[in-house]
Parts: structure tokens; C-alpha cells; sequence
């Protein structure tokens, strides 16, 4: 198996998750600063965290003086899908990556780093995998400290509709795949049935949602898995 | 109450926890089919879940919302690239937002 291992390639790859992350950190560093943390404060915690979803549920418990216990909860549960695509990406890796290279490449593990990486073909290599973790950190980092510094002054009607981007950066991710594999459309379809039942069903709605994404996510997985088990010639991943 | 840091370090320290260990501990290729199965799907069911139905109450309206979702999904299936879905499902929904508002 051939290993992608280029720096550069690895940086143009990367390159469409800083734009998406400009405009989502942007959105957090306006939530950040409402919430009364200052830019520093806002900006540091983008630099040591780097995920959407814990950010924005730690904010809240912060600004309202909750337990670090609450906080620790909180944090382990919603970003509990990453030990997922740690698990994933652990089989991606090629063998120029290092014990002290694993350490550095899985602070950066979020969502769209693990999706680009997924879906290259074969293994990938320390310098790619360096390369598309760069411009993303530094897209979340800047975007967190415009945000905060400028957001006041922008429109409301135009935070409002970047507020869409990263979700179309995910369609887009998932549906040229499901639409040449049946297989993983039949997945993505248990997977919206699942996240609307546990979204909109009274009891099953007053559970958690870091902990409903992940049950759902690996329910949907898990189904297709046993069904259509993927084999070697078809294995993208 | 705690200082900031306390929270920061607390915050920072389970993420990376989550994250790092899997991918420092799980170094052999693993062999098992369901699991290799399993994992070739879980990237595509998590962006899923999160995807529907938040988008629907990621902007201003329920329907400016909806034309974000249809441009991205009509365009993805031309499998156009991350940024022009992403930049023109915002474009979708700041013009319906802008319509509201005459």
C-alpha cells in the first residue's frame, strides 16, 4: 500500500477546512466574548481545544461557575466520538509516523482532519499528516480571535448565514460517497433516522446530545457493518 | 467558582485524553472485519448525526436554513469541492435572510 506522505499536498487539503473553521471559530468567539470571556481567554481555549462542539458546551458551564466535574463530564462525553476516529485513523497511518508523531497528530484530530484523512487513498504518512493539521489549527485559532476582537461590529444577517458553512462542508463529505456506494447511503439514511428520533421523541430527547450522537453514530455504523462489511477491494477507508 | 485556567486545563486535558490515547495505544493494523467494517462507517454515520437535524437551526430561520441545506446537497451530489458547497449554502441563506427582511 502506497503511502501519501507530502507536506504539501497535505496543506491544500487542509486548506478548505481553515476556510470552514474561519467562519464557525468566528461565530465562537462572538458566543465566547457574549458569554464575558475575554479575546485571551476565548483564543487560548481554541489554541489548547480544537473542537466546535466542547467549546461551545464549555462556555456556558464556565461563565456560570459550574463544577470542573460537570466540565470534565461534559467534555468526555461530547468529544467521546474523537477516541472513535482515533481508533479509525490509528489503522490509516502510514509507517513513517512516529510514537512521538501520534502524540502531535491526535491533538489536532477533529472531525473534518479525520474525514480528509479517511478518505485518501492508502496509508498517509508524518508530513501529510503535519501538512493537513497546520492550516486548520491556525484557521480555528485566527477565526476564535476575529471573532471575538470584531464580531460586535458585523451585521447579525451575515453571522447568522455563516452559521451554515460547516454543515455543508459535512454534506459534502458524506454525500459523494453515499452516492457511489449504496451501502454507506443506506448507513447515512439509518444514521438521520436515528438523530431525529433521539432529536424529537419526548423522554429519548432529555438525553444529552454528546452522549445521542455517539450511540446513534455507532448504531448506524455498527448495522451497516454487520450487513455490508466492507471488503478489501472496496476498502476506502 | 474556579479561575479560568483551572477550567481551561481541565477542559483541555480530557479532550486531549480522548483523542491521543487510542491513536498512541492502537499501533498494529487491526484484522477483524466487522471492526475494519465498522470503522470505514462511523466517519460518515457521526458527520450524519450531527448534521440533521442541527442544520435546520443553524441560522436565523427554519427555511433560510433549508435553502442552505438544499444548495449543499444539490451541489455535493455534483460533487462539487468542501469550500463551494460550503460558501454557496451560506450565499443560499443570507439571500433568503435578506428576503425576509424587505
Amino acid at each position: 500500500m502506497r503511502e501519501q506522505n507530502s507536506f504539501a499536498k497535505g496543506v491544500r487539503d487542509g486548506l478548505p477546512i481553515c476556510f470552514g473553521y474561519l467562519s464557525v471559530a468566528f461565530a465562537f468567539g462572538i458566543f465566547a466574548l457574549s458569554h464575558g470571556l475575554t479575546v485571551v481567554e476565548s483564543v487560548l481555549m481554541s489554541m489548547t481545544n480544537v473542537t466546535s462542539a466542547g467549546q461551545l458546551a464549555a462556555v456556558p458551564i464556565i461563565a456560570t461557575g459550574g463544577t470542573l466535574i460537570e466540565l470534565a463530564v461534559s467534555q468526555l462525553v461530547i468529544n467521546l466520538r474523537y477516541a472513535l476516529m482515533s481508533v479509525s485513523l490509528s489503522q490509516k497511518l502510514g509507517p513513517s509516523v512516529r510514537l512521538i508523531d501520534r502524540f502531535l497528530i491526535s491533538f489536532v484530530n477533529t472531525d473534518e482532519v479525520f474525514a480528509v484523512a479517511s478518505s485518501q487513498n492508502g496509508a498517509v504518512g508524518r508530513k501529510y499528516m503535519y501538512g493537513l493539521i497546520l492550516m486548520p489549527f491556525l484557521g480555528w485559532s485566527a477565526g476564535t480571535l476575529i471573532g471575538a476582537a470584531a464580531g460586535e461590529f458585523l451585521p447579525e444577517i451575515v453571522i447568522s448565514a455563516l452559521g451554515i458553512a460547516i454543515y455543508g462542508m459535512f454534506i459534502a463529505i458524506v454525500l459523494p460517497k453515499a452516492k457511489g456506494h449504496r451501502p454507506t447511503a443506506a448507513c447515512v439514511g439509518i444514521a438521520i433516522v436515528l438523530s431525529c428520533v433521539f432529536t424529537y421523541v419526548p423522554v429519548l430527547k432529555e438525553i444529552p446530545r454528546g452522549f445521542t450522537v455517539i450511540l446513534c453514530a455507532v448504531v448506524a455504523a455498527a448495522v451497516m457493518a454487520i450487513l455490508a462489511p466492507v471488503g478489501e477491494e472496496e476498502d476506502h477507508a | 467558582m474556579h479561575s479560568f485556567f483551572l477550567y481551561l486545563a481541565v477542559m483541555a486535558g480530557v479532550t486531549y485524553l480522548v483523542r491521543m490515547l487510542p491513536l498512541v495505544l492502537l499501533r498494529r493494523k487491526l484484522k477483524n472485519r466487522f471492526l475494519l467494517s465498522f470503522l470505514y462507517y462511523i466517519p460518515y454515520a457521526v458527520l450524519t448525526v450531527m448534521t440533521i437535524p442541527a442544520i435546520f437551526y443553524a441560522v436565523g430561520s427554519w427555511y433560510a436554513a433549508a435553502a442552505g441545506f438544499v444548495v449543499a446537497v444539490l451541489l455535493s451530489l455534483r460533487e462539487r469541492s468542501l469550500v463551494v458547497v460550503a460558501a454557496c449554502s451560506c450565499l443560499a441563506v443570507f439571500a433568503v435572510e435578506l428576503l425576509q427582511k424587505l
